[in-house]
């Protein structure tokens, strides 16, 4: 143990240090998600059922009906499910396990620390949307290998889409995250809110017009396919304003004014 | 290098902090002195911009902190050893700041050399690790941007007597190369040892700051008796400032002597009488914090 901790005392020789850059702070971001085994399991099992998806539609699906769509489309679902969960722990984990203390005492700009995180959600998103696609693709050589159709029936739009849609859920899920600042509590939130909305708007007449456009399970259904309209655009940006946009806004004032301890 | 100007904070109608104020000197080790509750981690979170204060302000190295543009190359922080993530190993946790800092990797390995962590114990996850070696790698967290000003908040919880004297070393020779260092502690002889001024704190109030040597020098008298009642009437009816301490005895404002002198008039028998000085900083500390706070600053 050597004993040489030695400050600068010349405070005009030392390099003014210049803040953080978001693109470095992004990138911290996204080295968290992936440097515990929580975070590597639930990015590998994303990529699992992606794969387990597309496996279990080369054996269930006719030979004709195995398309590129039919490997990419059922994946989505089940992917959007678990990526909010990303989006959730990127935030809350800081303050479950403490570590906003060291993360904002290093960043006191929270503001800037924040938007790194929803950066780098949205770069696994993007990533996750690119591993279905990969995983569809094989499925549809695999399909053609095995005397399946393999046709390459997508269209651009559908890749669009389901970009649009997993960003949705990744940012819904931190959004609750940044609101609730609790890993149970966001992601019990996040799976139970929207689906008591769905369930009250079935049950209750009068809730059925708002509910197509506050309910994001049917805002959000064209965006399976390749085909949306422009009143479905409408509709899917207002549920993404009440359900994405106002818990995000809310939760970034309650992260810049918390108390950190 | 740290200037702390009425800082206040409230919780609803409790005071936390009222109205402190101090300034800790480039080339001093200050300790920060007070039992469990008295407001020294509040104070610390204030000035490190992680508590919003109800009224007053601190800066660091003439600035707010949270006006700082890149904070861990000033000052090094730490205020909770256990707010790591446990699933990370101590290499990880190191390596996230020194990014964040934007100083070289290499530093990494140096930091957890400095501090005494291992390879080995540098590759296993922080849940893994003992309360003394998350103090470590708090530590060597603290001293990664090479930092000049040290805010450190009960650094000694956990480490073992050999950790307390090789930190005891480290923050002394850090503020002999003009560094910062602002300790919080309720291990008082840890203070004692490395201070050369002190801050105490009870109550959310400062209650005595100053030079160590000075406020040592200044405890009055300790005085026992076999009858501590008589005793203390005794000695208020001969107009002395009494304060009792937790163990029976009295911390007198007066030479030895006077004090001697009045038990003696009275025909009371001593089993002590010192300067409370020698008695160091512990009886000061109980001496000020006496109350309702003091049972918990003995423990």
């Amino acid at each position: 143990m050597t004993m040489t901790a030695e400050p600068t005392t010349e405070a005009d020789t030392r390099v003014a240090a210049a803040r953080p850059s978001i693109a470095r702070l992004t990138s911290i971001e996204l080295r968290k998600l992936t440097d515990t085994w929580a975070g590597r399991w639930l990015l590998a099992a994303i990529g699992l059922i992606a794969v387990a998806i597309a496996v279990v539609q080369l054996f269930v699906l006719d030979d004709a009906e195995q398309t590129f769509t039919s490997f990419l489309s059922p994946s989505l679902l089940p992917v959007g499910l678990l990526l909010p969960v990303v989006g959730i722990l990127s935030i809350t984990s800081e303050w479950t396990q403490r570590t906003a203390l060291t993360t904002y005492a290093l960043v006191p700009h929270r503001e800037r620390v924040v938007l790194a995180k929803l950066a780098a959600v949205v770069l696994a998103a993007l990533a996750s949307v690119l591993v279905s696609l990969a995983v569809a693709a094989a499925g549809t050589l695999a399909a053609k290998a095995t005397g399946g159709a393999g046709s390459w029936d997508g269209e651009w739009a559908l890749v669009l889409n389901a970009a649009v849609f997993q960003l949705v859920n990744v940012l819904m899920g931190a959004a609750f995250g940044l609101l609730l600042l609790n890993t149970p509590l966001a992601i019990v939130g996040y799976l139970l809110l929207p689906t008591v909305w769905s369930i009250l708007a079935t049950m209750i007449s009068a809730l059925q017009g708002p509910a197509n456009w506050l309910d994001t399970s049917i805002t959000m259904e064209p965006l399976y396919g390749s085909e949306m309209t422009a009143g479905q655009w409408g509709r899917l940006a207002v549920s993404v304003l009440a359900w994405v946009a106002v818990p995000l806004v809310a939760g970034l004032l309650r992260t810049l004014r918390r108390e950190i301890s | 290098m740290i200037m702390v100007e009425h800082l206040t904070k409230r919780y609803g109608p409790h005071t936390v902090v009222d109205n402190v104020s101090f300034h800790c000197e480039r080339g001093t080790v200050t300790g920060f002195l007070g039992p469990n509750g008295a407001g020294k981690s509040t104070t610390m979170r204030m000035i490190c911009g992680l508590t919003p204060p109800t009224d007053g302000s601190a800066t660091v190295a003439g600035r707010p902190y949270r006006q700082l543009p890149n904070p861990g190359r000033e000052i090094g922080v730490l205020l909770d050893a256990s707010a790591q993530h446990s699933g990370r190993t101590g290499r990880e946790t190191l390596t996230l700041a020194a990014t964040t800092m934007g100083v070289d990797r290499s530093r990494v390995a140096e930091a957890l050399d400095l501090v005494g962590l291992n390879a080995v114990a540098a590759r296993r996850r922080v849940g893994a690790y003992s309360l003394g070696m998350r103090q470590r790698l708090g530590l060597a967290l603290a001293l990664l941007g090479d930092p000049r000003v040290l805010i450190l908040d009960e650094p000694a919880n956990g480490l073992d007597p050999e950790g307390i004297y090789w930190m005891r070393g480290l923050l002394r020779d850090f503020a002999d190369r003009g560094g910062t260092v602002l300790l919080s502690s309720h291990l008082l002889r840890e203070v004692e040892a490395v201070a050369d001024r002190l801050l105490v704190i009870g109550g959310g109030r400062i209650v005595a700051q100053g030079a160590r040597d000075v406020l040592l020098a200044d405890t009055g008298t300790l005085v026992r008796a076999r009858d501590s009642d008589s005793l203390r009437l005794t000695l208020q009816r001969a107009a002395l400032d009494v304060t009792a301490d937790t163990n029976g005895g009295f911390v007198v404002h007066a030479e030895p002597g006077v004090v001697g002198q009045a038990a003696a008039d009275a025909g009371l028998v001593l089993t002590e009488l010192r300067p409370a000085a020698d008695g160091g900083l512990e009886q000061l500390f109980l001496t000020l914090t006496a109350g309702a706070t003091t049972k918990e600053a003995v423990k």
